[in-house]
């Protein structure tokens, strides 16, 4: 199946038609950009966040369409309802890009975010990073005799969770690659 | 069939192909190719400015008065940094501009070039869209695009950045026809069930305002044209912001003059208490709505926008309708027509009743009296000598922008080129050019003040190189009107340098160019010296002396909502309160 092909939104042109009273309360929302993988096209998103003072708790991009040059960016942001429909409209109307999904109203989707964590403990702590690895379903990647290195997949708030375990075992380093995310169904 | 050719040759067929027939732009380096193609031809004519500000300032007084794209090429480094101003003017009114600049060659890219930018990565935040051209392959391609992104939804400027070996190698020539169609493709026509719900509101509403804004003037002539059939069938009144006047003609029954900070009695308290608000065009700017949590308060917004994102941005719109001007209003007729043209018409001629009440205060009213020219008096009196001419108005930005929008009439768009959302200080004088290159038997004024005319008063030898009769209308109060006008009503009268010492003598500053000055001071004069500057055939510049510390009114204080007007002096005591103090 196309990596491109979910669901039809509403979002691009009428999102706004989807949410007419507006609340106060910050919300944290989804968003699956479809892009031309052209130069400078990420800063053009970014700049949008930074000019208008818009969150981003997450950013990720790839390339997902190779024959069509075609990016996906998935950003996490917060914002009041009206600063979401906001955030979707300007994405909306930058040039290269060609559809804003609003994964989180747009129905069920899935989110799933990967890490690295570098764990250095010995004795029974050491065991012990690798008994809740176990239970957290994380990989061994890398080890050496006084560390292990734990690859993690899930959502972001387990991989939080795992992280929060790990720091008082010997927790030395993290890298997280951010949320990928896609509604559910065909 | 494909032609070979140059990138630099390229440029020039491209634009040929494109309709364009003049360009503004200064050379340099980066640019030489580009620019000894356009030696070698007829059918583009170039204007060179004398700064790169003034080629974007003037593409964009082109662009305003004809409805085409204006056209800039300017060289890398200083070139493209000297544009930035005129891009972001262009951006935040909306006008569609395309501008090529140079660049260094794509192997010294990177390597603090001589005269090298990160145009793309500068410009970026300030273009609807940009480009770095890496291969003349993808040249003439990428110039068809920007046109059409240039021009197409909300209309904005574009910018093409073109290094310097691209221009020397040679490529296949892609014509118009053959380009990539582009996947931007704004929506056009409006929701048909949220035009219908409109239609409702109208026909029920009993103090129903039009709006109106830049958008129906962007939107072409037709938008204006059935703009103007609405407003007479329905008998609502109408009033509009800045950038929108002539949309509707001032003359017109149903005008109530323009609103906002500097708006009309009238226009502002019809704002204030109508039930039903049909924004056409507009984007509830700042300078419009005033205090936001008083604005307007017992009405219901429809907004008709091209852009989704001005939709419910600073106001939550209850109708929106995302479209084109001109086919929402056609659509909006047909339907309110064909429900059988209902207006609550009783209800609307009470409502007018109260207008006129508020009409009556006559909030534009000032003596001229004494030795001294009052600015409002000059502008009525240029109004009056002007009036039913072929004739263009831009200005620069303050008090005498404010000044000309109240007391200058307009009777048909694209007549009224000014600088609205960045507010440019010096805007006008080359705008003026760019417009008097588009209608070159027209009367073309700037409405000035001397401190906006001097930021690009070089272009007076472009005006006079190309014989253009502008002509540079100068409220001389010595002084940033608008800026110690602001401190006199917030900052304690401490005039923080907001005086121009050592002001030219703007007459023999005239005719150092090789054009004609004319000083005015006194009251009685006026009428002979404006018929004076009317009768010269070429550029003039019209020092008018005028009342140094005259205030503009009526003015909405900041912080305030939109009954809560500054009238006059008298008015001014405390106005503006804290809260309004750290707004602009």
């Amino acid at each position: 199946m196309s990596p491109l092909k979910i669901k039809k939104g509403s979002s691009r042109h009428s999102a706004y038609n989807l949410r007419p009273q507006f609340s106060d309360e910050q919300e944290r929302h989804t968003l699956a950009v479809i892009v031309d993988n052209e130069p400078g096209v990420l800063a053009r998103v970014i700049g949008l966040f930074s000019g208008r003072g818009y969150n981003i708790e997450s950013l990720t991009v790839a390339e997902v369409d190779h024959t069509g040059h075609m990016s996906r960016i998935t950003i996490v942001t917060t914002g009041t309802p009206q600063v979401i429909e906001q955030i979707k409209a300007q994405l909306g109307r930058i040039v290269p890009v060609h559809e804003v999904h609003d994964l989180t109203v747009e129905g069920p989707s899935v989110e799933r975010e990967l890490a690295l964590l570098k764990v250095a403990s010995e004795g029974d702590r050491r065991v012990e990073a690798l008994r809740l690895a176990d239970i957290f379903r994380a990989k061994v990647v890398d080890s050496t005799l006084g560390s292990f290195t734990f690859e993690i997949t899930g959502a972001p708030e387990k991989i939080d969770a795992f992280a929060d375990l790990m720091r008082p075992l010997g927790l030395r380093e993290m890298a997280r690659t951010g949320v990928a995310a896609m509604s559910r169904g065909a | 069939m494909t032609r070979q050719m140059t990138g630099a040759k390229m440029v020039v067929q491209a634009l040929r192909d494109q309709g364009v027939d003049v360009v503004f732009g200064y050379p340099g380096g980066a640019v030489l190719p580009i620019y000894d193609e356009i030696f070698q031809q007829n059918d583009i004519r170039h204007i060179l400015v004398r700064h790169e500000q003034g080629a974007v300032h003037a593409a964009e007084g082109y662009a305003r008065s004809t409805g085409r794209p204006g056209v800039v090429l300017v060289t890398s480094g200083p070139g493209a940094t000297n544009a930035v101003t005129g891009l972001t003017d262009a951006l935040m009114d909306s006008i569609p501009l395309v501008v090529l600049t140079g660049q260094v060659p794509t192997f010294m890219i990177g390597n603090d070039a001589f005269q090298e930018a990160d145009t793309v990565g500068i410009t970026r935040p300030c273009t609807k869209h940009n480009w770095l051209v890496s291969d003349t392959r993808n040249l003439s391609d990428i110039i068809h695009q920007a046109f059409h992104v240039a021009t197409s939804g909300r209309p904005g400027p574009v910018l093409i950045d073109i290094p310097k070996d691209v221009q020397f190698a040679s490529a296949d020539y892609t014509p118009p026809q053959k380009a990539r169609v582009s996947h931007y493709q704004p929506q056009r026509k409006g929701d048909i069930e949220a035009i219908t719900d409109l239609v409702a509101a109208i026909e029920k509403a009993k103090r129903p305002i039009f709006y109106t804004g830049g958008g129906v003037i962007n939107s072409g002539p037709a938008a204006s044209q059935l703009l103007r059939e609405l407003v007479e069938a329905t008998g609502i009144p109408i009033t509009s912001t800045l950038m929108g006047l002539g949309a509707y003609p001032a003359s017109g029954k149903h005008w109530l003059g323009m609103l906002g900070m500097h708006g009309l009695y009238e226009a502002n308290m019809a704002m204030h208490g109508c039930d039903l608000m049909i924004n056409i065009g507009a984007r509830f700017d700042d300078r419009i709505t005033g205090r936001l949590d008083a604005f307007s308060p017992d009405s219901i917004k429809a907004h008709i926008d091209i852009d989704p994102s001005s939709i419910n941005k600073v106001v939550k719109t209850d109708i929106p309708i995302v479209g084109d001007i001109a086919h929402v209003l056609e659509d909006l007729l047909k339907i309110w027509k064909a429900r059988g043209r209902k207006t609550n018409r009783e209800a609307i001629a009470r409502w007018w009743e109260r207008i006129e009440e508020w009409r009556k205060v006559d909030c534009l009213s000032f003596k001229q009296q004494g030795p001294t020219i009052k600015p409002q008096y000059a502008l009525s009196r240029l109004e009056a000598l002007t009036r039913g001419r072929d004739r263009y108005i831009c200005t620069e930005v303050g008090q005498h922008q404010m000044w000309a929008a109240q007391y200058l009439g307009f009777e048909d768009p694209n007549r009224w080129m000014t600088s609205g959302g960045l507010g440019t200080m010096g805007y006008g004088f080359p705008a003026s050019i760019g417009v008097q290159i588009a209608h070159p038997d027209a009367l073309v004024i700037n409405v000035a003040g001397e401190a906006s005319w001097l930021m690009n008063m070089q272009e007076m030898g472009t005006a006079v190189q190309y014989r253009l009769p502008v002509k540079q209308f100068i409220l001389n109060n010595e002084r940033l009107g608008m800026v110690r006008q602001w401190q006199e009503l917030l900052h304690g009268e401490r005039y923080s340098s907001s005086w121009s010492e050592a002001l030219p003598d703007f007459v023999k500053l005239a005719e150092a160019f090789g054009a004609k000055g004319i000083l005015c001071r006194d009251p009685a004069d006026l009428d002979d010296a404006i018929m004076e500057m009317l009768d010269h055939d070429g550029p003039v510049i019209f020092d008018c002396l005028v009342e140094k510390h005259e205030n503009c009114f009526p003015m909405i204080p900041s912080g305030e909502p939109h009954n809560k007007m500054l009238l006059g002096e008298a008015s001014t005591r405390d106005a503006i309160k804290e809260g309004g103090a750290v707004l602009v």
